[in-house]
């Protein structure tokens, strides 16, 4: 698969924070990308960097395999970041044509993206008279004019209500569909989760996680167990049984995780030989958001 | 170079402020003519400003682009608020991530200060034209082209001071804060000025010859004493006003090289600087 993007080791510093710490990941053609990670986390920096408005302190990025500068990858891409940014004064249909002229395309494909996000009827409004889910709305219009070969996204859906959300969601997915690569930074599990195909996970600018959603949401599981009295006997019977991993105490229930395959009724007939009976017994996959909350409390 | 500029002016023409600006601008240029209808006619003193010579050629191309050059401040707030704009609608990021270039960008309204320039120089060509043959006492085509490099230096002022309102949008990014910056660096000027005549008294002039607004405003020398009318008064008091009022080529080489160095130092911050 052609690899559009790929960072390697790269580095930026504020002062004395280190936004960036170290990054390296590809984008291959056709996934959807999600950079996942707590608010402050060095998402929008390293978009900025690629995009070239932030300026890296070390390390390396290039687009199709360096065949192509910066400059003029930027022509392939369509991007809105943290806000949608438009001169006020101007109408949609104005800004739009600017952005054409700025990407070197023809005004032609102005109507159709207008259409796409919802936009046709209010082209001639003022983009100051916008609401807020109108203006994201616009910027992926304008983020659409190229066709683009990729598409990133920071924070989409930040500041919108559940409708805009949900809007600019069912966007996306459609967007996906057509085979258009997209890397979505956000904060919003469900978001990435609903939305993406590969996660790469960071935290204070360091790499926590690259992969595939559905690797990092698939782990063997883990139980959910009760039992009315006797508890501390359960824990030293389940510490014994090979394939746990770990048991923690959450609320009145234990939470086993596992670290091969087990089922259910294995562990249940192991635990009633040995005299236990359980209360409540439920075997669950861990969602992203566990997942995520795993990985960035770590250290 | 012309899909920058078309860009430029597709962001002006739009912007309702600087159409009302640059319409003033050009209003205000062709109201110099006003100039002529200055008449006093009180009993025998009979005094018409058109008929002391103001507007003989050649005289007539230093005193026009003399007084339309004071008119520049009314672009200066357009090339800085379109600069200054950029940076408070966050535009200058979007329209980078759309892929102009940092380059391309400062190019873009570069090629606009230089537009902009020459339109006024070209617009001033055509009143001066016109009001000269309407009240000059010569109207021999040698005459009428003689001293034309007052309009050069005319645009090139332009271009410079606008250059350096472009490169001080760039360096505050508010246009109020960019114009009160180009007030205090004209105080800067005015105070070395004083200071220089004070501590040395004397060739002042060559040090304050290489200042960007002092080297401006020597294009253009002022015009007044070299007014006839104004030359026979000073002589009755025993005052010598003759002077070289001539557009001096190593004022004009000054003047742009102030200008390659705002228009690079714009490039350089724009570059360093993280959006």
């Amino acid at each position: 698969m052609e690899t559009i993007l790929s960072l390697k080791n790269l580095h930026k510093k504020f002062g004395a924070i280190h936004a960036v710490n170290d990054l390296s990941f590809d984008i291959k053609k056709g996934n959807v990308y999600g950079i996942l990670g707590p608010n402050g986390s060095g998402k929008s920096t390293t978009l900025g960097i690629i995009l070239n408005v932030v300026n890296k302190t070390s390390g390396n990025f290039s687009w199709y395999d360096g065949n192509l500068t910066t400059h003029q990858a930027l022509k392939k891409v369509g991007a809105i970041i943290e806000r949608p940014n438009f001169y006020p004064y101007m109408t949609a249909i104005q800004n739009l044509e600017l952005v054409c002229k700025i990407k070197g395309v023809p005004f032609t494909k102005i109507e159709e993206k207008l259409k796409t996000v919802n936009l046709y009827e209010r082209r001639n409004s003022k983009f100051s008279t916008y609401s807020l889910g109108m203006k994201q709305r616009l910027a992926i219009a304008s983020a659409l004019l190229n066709d683009p070969e990729i598409l990133i996204l920071d924070e989409p859906t930040n500041g919108l209500d559940p409708q805009g959300i949900h809007e600019i969601r069912v966007l996306i997915k459609e967007i996906a569909q057509t085979g258009t690569t997209i890397l979505l930074a956000s904060h919003l599990l469900d978001e990435v989760e609903k939305v993406c195909s590969h996660v790469v996970v960071i935290r204070e600018g360091i790499k926590l996680y690259s992969g595939t959603v559905d690797e990092m949401v698939a782990s063997h599981g883990l139980f959910e167990l009760k039992v009315d009295a006797g508890s501390e006997k359960l824990i030293e019977l389940l510490t014994k049984f090979e394939g746990i991993a770990s048991i923690k105490t959450e609320d009145d229930k234990l939470i086993a995780t596992l670290n091969k395959p087990l089922s259910a009724s294995e562990i249940n007939s192991y635990l009633f030989q040995n005299g236990i009976v359980l209360s409540h017994l439920v075997k669950r996959k861990p969602s992203l958001e566990q997942q995520f909350l795993t990985l960035t409390n770590k250290n | 170079m012309l899909r920058l500029l078309n860009i430029e002016i597709h962001k002006l023409k739009h912007n309702r402020a600087s159409r009302v600006l640059v319409f003033i601008y050009f209003v205000l240029l062709t109201s110099i003519a006003l100039i002529a209808a200055i008449k006093f006619d009180i009993g025998p003193v009979k005094f018409h400003l058109a008929d002391q010579g103001i507007f003989n050629f050649p005289y007539i191309w230093h005193f026009n682009t003399y007084i339309a050059s004071i008119l520049k401040f009314f672009l200066l707030l357009v090339i800085v608020s379109m600069m200054a704009n950029e940076y408070s609608n966050k535009t200058l990021k979007q329209n980078l991530i759309d892929g102009l270039s940092k380059k391309e960008f400062v190019l873009s309204k570069f090629y606009t200060v230089i537009l902009l320039a020459l339109i006024s120089a070209v617009f001033v060509f055509f009143v001066s034209m016109i009001l000269g043959y309407s009240y000059s006492d010569f109207t021999e085509l040698s005459i009428v082209t003689t001293d034309l490099e007052y309009l050069v230096a005319f645009f090139v002022k332009l271009v410079a001071f606008f250059s350096f309102g472009l490169f001080l949008g760039i360096l505050v990014k508010r246009s109020a804060f960019a114009v009160g910056a180009m007030l205090v660096w004209a105080m800067i000027e005015g105070f070395a000025k004083g200071m220089l005549y004070w501590k040395f008294e004397e060739n002042v002039a060559n040090v304050m010859q290489f200042f960007p607004l002092e080297a401006m405003s020597n294009l253009i020398k002022e015009p007044f004493t070299r007014l006839g009318a104004v030359k026979t008064v000073a002589k009755q008091v025993g005052e010598d006003l003759s002077k070289d009022f001539s557009v001096q080529p190593k004022d004009i080489i000054i003047v742009l090289i102030w200008t390659a160095i705002f228009i690079y130092a714009s490039y350089v911050l724009l570059k360093k600087r993280d959006l």
